[in-house]
């Protein structure tokens, strides 16, 4: 299939950026979206002209670094899918696709496609783990029983794979379901449950500090989530704050 | 000259460890704020390295080319990891990983290491629940278990199929404890491009700011190298996109001996490649062997019918399949280890029998995991005489419940609902068990400079079991470095901050430098990927699965042509100081075009089948393992470490000739 593509181009962080028309032809429907930038990239770089710069790498939808805002949602049309998984059978001959960057203040654009996330990193420092050694000393695992239906819960909230496509998709540009899953994978565990008061105080007070907006309820994060996180994480997270300041 | 010495300590297998770590040197608490460390690259192995060096008291510098520590590839790793916690009562035990591990590392590595990661595998689940891993439980709380190719026993732990990314998880909350502490300094988004020797030690990295192009320089009293596998030197492989060699094959022409570079891993059960388009393969995890039966149409006109879409998988009727693995390998079936399932599925499909348009494709059947799950549901559900629709819906509930994410990644990708049809799958390459030499405190042949995980060649012989990747990434850092290390650092604690303003670090940085501008400067004629794809072709076709004395030969000469017209002609857009994708990607596929000639050169040397490498001279002629890969144990029983001379052709080999006092050298057999 030909499509046409406009993209945002931007040359660094402090550059005025544009959007920029490309056409591309012979695009097959088993191609994934990144193999057609790539079809794309090596055409532009067979005309001198410079390559789209965009983030990716496993391919695989789980390492969380592709993060292209497509035809405005994040990861594009599919539901429960990163853009690396998204194929172009989505799409039909003739299309207009329009791919932007990840918005979002706390997500400021390095190049083109390519955004910094580095702020879900600090929220996590602030507190995203459990203060635990790592000596090789500590007791038998089986010490410590977990019911399977906590276990299988805790598994649903620690697969966010930090992409940020539900801020980029947030109209309040909110890292609450972000925080929420990191937050409700500890809180239904027993390990660390003795700094679970500081640890969700001072997540959210990064996620504040680092400019994230609030929830408003919207869901739209929930529904843009590749790895179907739910707003139960935020729900969750709300009420280990409130346990926490009272 | 630097030499081989092993160092494995004196002693009975299951007592050396103890020993060793009873009479090495230690570093004072109050002494280790005095010492830095550099840890390049942030998977399972660098980044519990970082975390519990950091823990330790050291300073730890770490370094990894994505944006956060989260991404590095671990995260892909599908299936579980493996310890001998004997928790089944299937009577496991360290002594049986140790030995399924080297026999299925088809007698290739080294018997002291591997004991030592069996000895410590039990720990690693210790810490990895204690940090809050949501590792899969039985109804009674207590962690379950599952089996993997290539073992007799259930010893695999596993957190759904995304065993690798909470591991990593994991790891990354140690990490970030420990960057909130201030003791780790993290870059992200940089890349090593070399390392700096001071007086024969290894002192420091020069990485590049990949945001700003900036040149940057970094001291450390030691270094290690943490930056996985080098599978992408076949362009297509599961690795992903960023994946490379290029701080290994860096240190190792800084002088550290590259040990078995032909010895990679074949995976079994990937998605096929469906165009030249393609830029990677999928890999669908092993446990998948476990309730899927693998097979291809019995009769060559079917699988002819399938090839041209005129006949479904379903269609034909059991007694037209060929259960191919179940047939010449009763006893483990279809979960006789990566390379011999690889290797199986590549002799069918040669001979026609494959099942999709290009003929490069077997099946993974669940249909009858399917039915018996579903009958065992409906008696634990007490349903009286169940219709035909219900069994089938109740076992796909707890396939789904088992393998859903591997399920909704094959839909995605294939557009086929593998609930109702068949999987298909194919070999691709995967993990490489070559890597950098390393003795027994893992520090290769440059003093000072370390290397875990898989990238070094330590573990795993020529061959992966499942499951054992993620087992030796997190063995080595968070219990076996953290020690060794200590030994050699216990002799700087006088040493002080090493100055980057000194000749050794000017030199090393002029090089990087010059490389850097030659790219940006040569406005040659083809893309980067250009060269890429057609190394790959050259080492799939020639050094692949198969491989024989005249296309290993040819190899070298195409590689070396190849390699040449790269430098001629290779076209980098864009500059040196900006974020630029293409000149990351040149400095890589640089490096890669030398690192394969020295793996088609390595393979040339070993003329036998071993592992994952299927030598097409070296083969059973008779007996019951008559057309099996034939291992030669008087002649190949070493490992192959290479010396840079400059040219990869001019390598030269040094051989650690491995001693097996604890296992029995025999033929495998999985029948």
């Amino acid at each position: 299939m030909n499509l046409t593509l406009k993209i945002w181009r931007q040359k660094d962080a402090s550059s005025k950026g544009a959007m920029v028309e490309y056409k591309v032809t012979d695009i097959s429907e088993h191609m994934s979206f990144l193999e057609m930038m790539d079809v794309l990239n090596e055409q532009l770089i067979n005309t001198g002209e410079a390559p789209v710069a965009f983030d990716h790498d496993c391919r695989e939808g789980i390492c969380g670094m592709c993060s292209m805002y497509i035809n405005g949602q994040a990861h594009g049309p599919d539901r429960g899918v990163t853009t690396c998984q998204l194929h172009m059978r989505s799409f039909k001959d003739g299309d207009v696709i329009t791919i932007e960057p990840f918005r979002a203040a706390a997500f400021p654009v390095i190049k083109d496609l390519v955004v910094d996330r580095t702020s879900f990193d600090r929220i996590q420092h602030a507190g995203g783990y459990i203060s635990v050694n790592t000596s090789g000393n500590t007791q038998d695992a089986n010490a410590i029983p977990i019911s399977k239906h906590a276990a299988d819960e805790a598994m649903d909230a620690a697969v966010c794979i930090g992409c940020g496509a539900c801020v980029a998709t947030c109209k309040n540009s909110s890292a609450m379901l972000f925080v929420g899953a990191k937050v409700s994978q500890y809180a239904l565990l027993p390990q660390g449950q003795v700094e679970a008061p500081d640890r969700v105080k001072n997540m959210v007070a990064q996620m504040d500090l680092e400019g994230f907006g609030n929830c408003t309820n919207t869901g739209a994060c929930e529904i843009e989530c590749p790895k179907g996180i739910s707003l139960d994480t935020i729900a969750r997270m709300n009420r280990e704050l409130m346990k926490a300041n009272i | 000259m630097a030499t081989l010495d092993s160092k494995v300590p004196e002693g009975p297998i299951k007592d050396k460890w103890t020993n060793y770590k009873n009479h090495i040197e230690l570093v004072n608490p109050a002494n280790k704020r005095h010492i830095d460390v550099i840890v390049v690259g942030t998977g399972l192995a660098g980044g519990s390295a970082a975390a519990t060096l950091a823990e330790l008291g050291y300073n730890v510098k770490a370094f990894a080319y994505q944006d956060s520590p989260r991404r590095a590839h671990s995260i892909a790793a599908q299936g579980g990891i493996n310890a001998s916690k004997n928790y089944m009562g299937d009577g496991d035990s360290d002594y049986r990983l140790f030995y399924d591990t080297v026999k299925g590392g088809d007698y290739r590595s080294r018997e002291a290491n591997v004991y030592r990661l069996a000895e410590v595998s039990g720990n690693i689940i210790d810490q990895c629940v204690a940090q809050g891993v949501p590792f899969a439980r039985d109804y009674g709380g207590l962690l379950d278990n599952r089996s993997f190719g290539g073992v007799l026993v259930s010893r695999t732990f596993y957190a759904k199929g995304q065993t690798g990314q909470q591991l990593l998880l994991g790891a990354y909350s140690a990490m970030n404890r420990q960057i909130a502490r201030g003791k780790i300094e993290m870059f992200n988004r940089h890349e090593m491009l070399d390392v700096v020797k001071i007086d024969g030690k290894a002192r420091g990295i020069i990485a590049r700011n990949l945001i700003t192009g900036e040149l940057e320089r970094h001291s450390a009293h030691a270094v290690v190298i943490a930056t996985g596998g080098y599978g992408n030197v076949y362009f297509l492989s599961t690795n992903a996109m960023g994946s490379n060699v290029t701080a290994a094959w860096k240190v190792h022409k800084r002088g550290a001996f590259f040990a078995n570079p032909c010895f990679t891993q074949i995976h079994p059960t990937c998605i096929p490649r469906s165009g030249d388009y393609q830029s990677k393969l999928t890999l669908m995890s092993e446990s998948l062997r476990n309730d899927g039966r693998i097979w291809v149409p019995a009769k060559l006109e079917d699988a002819k019918a399938i090839q041209e879409g005129r006949l479904k998988p379903t269609q034909i009727p059991e007694e037209d399949r060929d259960y191919y693995l179940e047939r010449r390998y009763p006893a483990f079936g279809n979960l006789v280890p990566r390379d011999v399932a690889s290797r199986a599925a590549k002799e069918r499909c040669d001979a026609g029998y494959g099942v999709n348009a290009t003929g490069e494709a077997v099946y993974l059947d669940f249909a009858s995991a399917i039915e018996r799950y579903g009958k065992e549901q409906a008696k634990l559900k007490g349903l009286n005489n169940p219709s035909k629709e219900e069994i089938i819906k109740l076992g796909q509930d707890i396939i789904k419940a088992k393998y859903g994410n591997l399920f909704q990644m094959y839909e995605k990708i294939v557009a086929e609902n593998p609930y109702e049809t068949p999987m298909m799958i194919y070999p691709a390459t995967h993990y490489t068990m070559g890597g950098v030499w390393v003795d027994y405190n893992l520090m290769t042949t440059v003093p000072g400079l370390y290397c875990i995980g898989e990238a070094n060649f330590s573990d795993h012989g020529a061959n992966r079991l499942g499951a054992s990747a993620l087992m030796q990434g997190l063995a080595d850092g968070y219990f076996v470095l953290p020690y060794t290390i200590g030994d050699y650092l216990a002799d700087d604690i006088q040493t002080g901050k090493i100055p980057t303003n000194t000749p050794e670090f000017d030199a090393v940085e002029n090089e990087v430098k010059e490389r850097i501008e030659f790219f940006v400067n040569n406005k040659g004629s083809k893309s980067v990927d250009y060269f890429h794809k057609k190394l790959g072709k050259i080492m799939w076709d020639k050094v692949g699965m198969s491989r024989n004395e005249k296309g290993l030969k040819e190899a070298m000469a195409e590689i070396k042509a190849l390699r040449e017209e790269f430098w001629k002609d290779v076209n980098v857009p864009g500059n040196a100081n900006e974020m630029n994708a293409e000149l990351e990607k040149a400095g890589r596929v640089a490096d890669f075009l030398e690192l394969g000639e020295l793996f088609a050169k390595d393979a040339l040397t070993r003329n036998e089948s071993c592992g994952g490498h299927f030598r097409e001279e070296s083969v059973e002629l008779e007996g019951e393992q008559k057309g099996e890969a034939k291992r030669n144990d008087e002649e190949y029983a070493f490992v192959s470490a290479w010396e840079y001379k400059g040219e990869p052709a001019d390598a030269v080999l040094h051989k650690e000739h491995l001693e097996f006092n604890d296992i029995e050298l025999k033929q495998r057999s999985y029948k």
